[in-house]
């Protein structure tokens, strides 16, 4: 039977690679003959490796991988090199020898991930509010040095550090590559390191735990003539950790000159507001939803 | 025959010239440059004012008006990058509302088009007569001035420091900001629907915001989809809330099984500065007749807010948003000077509201 592969078609470029990717394995069928091939089941990606291949004469070698073909002439009766460069794909390979009597054989390899080398980690979200349950997603994909994911079961160890307070270390296994887990935010506000450790390969991120909504909140009234000057206490949430900086505190107050509102930023922890009081007036302050307590005033400030 | 080829062309010549006058107005400019009543003093001025001939405006006031030419041509052509100074007034609507030998009150509506919309300005002026014309006594501008000083102002700025594009997949990303619909209510109005309600940045970063409505029929299949546009605060601060607006004209309510909301939030560079307090917020009727909110508004930082939207939500008895409106204040807001606005609270919403919050847009040409 005459393989197609010996004639005369180009197969280095596009369209006809992929040709070639379709018809070679008609080549290897089970009524062609030729030089056997004894190549190892599984080899891990980019490590080199021989093949030895019997008879004697000239041949053409070809490796088609998943995401490559290498075409080769090779001498029989000699083992045949594999290149590392190559197999760094993990994946099915394919590997075909046909003689000069146009008769081929082939056989099959499966590249495996090698050690892992690198991880990409997802840690979610970037900021969480304190004590909240089930907030944090951490995500590990465990990839070999060739960007391979590491589908055989590893190890993965989530190192957590919070800002204060002892960290804490969670063991967890592969699977398809993945490691995965979840976790409560802490009371306190502050950085959190997240790292992810597999082997020597080591990948941080770091995750903001904020403050909740204001807890308590409460202002106080100083007159002087006319105004009053407002002031909440410090704005904290339930926990005791303080709102940041630039959260907008909400004044209203409501006297004979009709309502007045005012949306000011706390600032070092604090919100300030001043109004001009006629009659009797009654002020209210909130955070967002959150609302705090009520300031009357009986108009003779 | 060479005489009456001249006599014709020279009469030709003047009845086109006629005509052209009449055609451009120039009897009816005649008419109310003579003045010889109220109402055509005051149309004659509009007109100036309409052509941007401030001089000749500022010129036809009565000789008691309170003001002086550069402070008269501020206020009507705007100044310090005001709404005003990207406006023009279209067409002026004049009443008589009382008038003797001497002295006449006159009800003008303004509406001035701008890049923001229609605006509605409503002025009782006097007008006098001056032998046989009759002048308009323009009033004093009610311009505050502020001692100069130095205001400190430290709020927080937030920046942004994005993500390096060459970084691998998997690099440490920050979360767009958590914005959350804390009400929504669906009403009929005027044969459409309108979907309104409030949204609150419960983050503690800056939100640039967008809230999208769609419409859904009984079979789940999208009806319209629309976005709250200028009828909401887009850049929230942590905590803030802002009141949302979406009109649906064309869709009717009775077409509608069911709402699909969508706030989408991005992480912005902002500033907590300038803080604009409300002031003596009422409710009251305009010149027109019609239900206002008004109040003032004071900036109370340092630098200038050119262009100030007033946003207002208001509320029934169950505390359930029942209306949005907005209204565009067409002067710079200078620092420490109260600018009142009102804004327009439709009849039916007048009669049902209990109470209402009102907040501020603003824009600044050094803002961030």
């Amino acid at each position: 039977m005459k393989c197609p592969a010996r004639s005369n078609f180009a197969f280095r470029k596009g369209l006809a690679g992929l040709a070639l990717l379709c018809v070679l394995p008609w080549c290897a069928l089970p009524w062609a003959k030729a030089a056997e091939l004894h190549v190892p089941a599984i080899v891990e990606a980019g490590q080199a490796f021989s093949i030895l291949v019997e008879g004697s004469g000239q041949a053409t070698f070809y490796l088609l991988g998943p995401d490559h073909v290498v075409k080769r002439s090779v001498s029989l009766g000699r083992d045949l090199q594999i290149q590392s460069s190559d197999v760094r794909t993990a994946g099915r390979y394919q590997l075909i020898l046909c003689d000069l009597a146009s008769s081929c054989t082939s056989a099959t390899s499966e590249v495996r991930a090698a050690q892992p080398a690198h991880l990409s980690f997802f840690l979610h979200p970037s900021r969480v509010p304190v004590s909240t349950r089930d907030s944090i997603d951490a995500t590990a994909f465990v990839f070999d040095q060739y960007f391979n994911l590491v589908l055989t079961p590893s190890a993965v160890d989530f190192r957590i550090t919070p800002a204060s307070g002892a960290g804490f270390s969670r063991r967890v296994s592969t699977q398809k590559g993945v490691a995965w887990m979840r976790m409560d935010s802490t009371a306190h506000e502050g950085r959190v390191q997240v790292t992810v450790v597999s082997g020597n390969v080591e990948e941080a991120r770091v995750i903001q735990q904020i403050a909740a909504e204001a807890c308590g909140l409460r202002m106080k009234a100083v007159a002087n003539g006319n105004m009053v000057a407002l002031e909440t206490d410090p704005v904290r949430d339930c926990s005791g950790n303080a709102l940041p900086d630039g959260t907008v505190v909400s004044f209203t107050k409501i006297d004979k000159a009709g309502k007045s509102t005012v949306d000011t930023p706390i600032k070092k922890g604090i919100a300030r507001v001043q109004f001009s009081v006629h009659g009797r007036a009654q002020i209210s302050v909130a955070c967002g939803v959150v609302l705090g307590n009520e300031v009357t005033l009986n108009g003779k400030l | 025959m060479k005489w009456a080829l001249v006599a014709f062309l020279a009469i030709a010549t003047a009845v086109l010239v006629a005509f052209a006058w009449l055609q451009s107005g120039g009897m009816k400019q005649h008419t109310m440059f003579s003045a010889v009543t109220p109402e055509q003093a005051v149309q004659a001025l509009m007109s100036q004012i309409q052509a941007h001939n401030y001089q000749q405006a500022y010129a036809s006031l009565d000789r008691s008006s309170d003001t002086d030419l550069a402070s008269f041509t501020r206020e009507l052509a705007g100044s310090d990058g005001s709404l005003r100074t990207y406006s023009s007034l279209q067409t002026t609507e004049v009443s008589p509302l009382h008038a003797d030998r001497d002295q006449a009150l006159v009800r003008v509506r303004m509406n001035w088009s701008s890049a923001m919309g229609s605006l509605d300005d409503v002025r009782d002026f006097d007008v006098r007569r001056d032998g046989s014309v009759w002048r308009l006594v323009w009033p004093k501008p009610t311009l505050s001035t502020v001692p100069q000083q130095v205001v400190s102002v430290n709020y927080l700025n937030w920046d942004v420091i994005g993500r390096n594009p060459s970084q691998n997949w998997g690099a440490q990303e920050v979360d767009a900001p958590k914005v959350r619909i804390t009400s929504m209510n669906a009403i009929a109005r005027s044969g459409h629907v309108v979907i309104l309600g409030e949204v609150e940045n419960e983050d503690t970063v800056p939100a640039y915001l967008n809230v999208n409505a769609t419409l859904l029929k009984t079979d789940g299949s999208p009806i319209e989809e629309e976005g709250s546009f200028d009828l909401i605060s887009h850049v929230l601060l942590p905590k803030q809330v802002s009141p949302y607006r979406i009109d649906f004209p064309g869709v009717r309510m009775d077409t509608v099984k069911s709402v699909r909301m969508d706030a989408r939030a991005l992480l912005v560079p902002a500033s907590a500065d300038p803080v604009i307090a409300v002031s003596d917020q009422a409710l009251s009727k305009d010149g027109l007749d019609r239900n206002v909110l008004k109040g003032e508004l004071v900036n109370q930082s340092g630098r200038p807010v050119n262009i100030a939207q007033v946003l207002a939500t208001y509320y029934d008895n169950s505390g359930k948003v029942i209306w949005v409106s907005d209204g565009y204040v067409d002067q710079a807001l200078m620092p420490q000077v109260p600018v009142p606005f009102a804004v327009d609270i439709p009849d039916d919403i007048a009669g049902r509201l209990k109470s209402y919050r009102v907040i501020v847009n603003h824009y600044s040409r050094t803002s961030n």
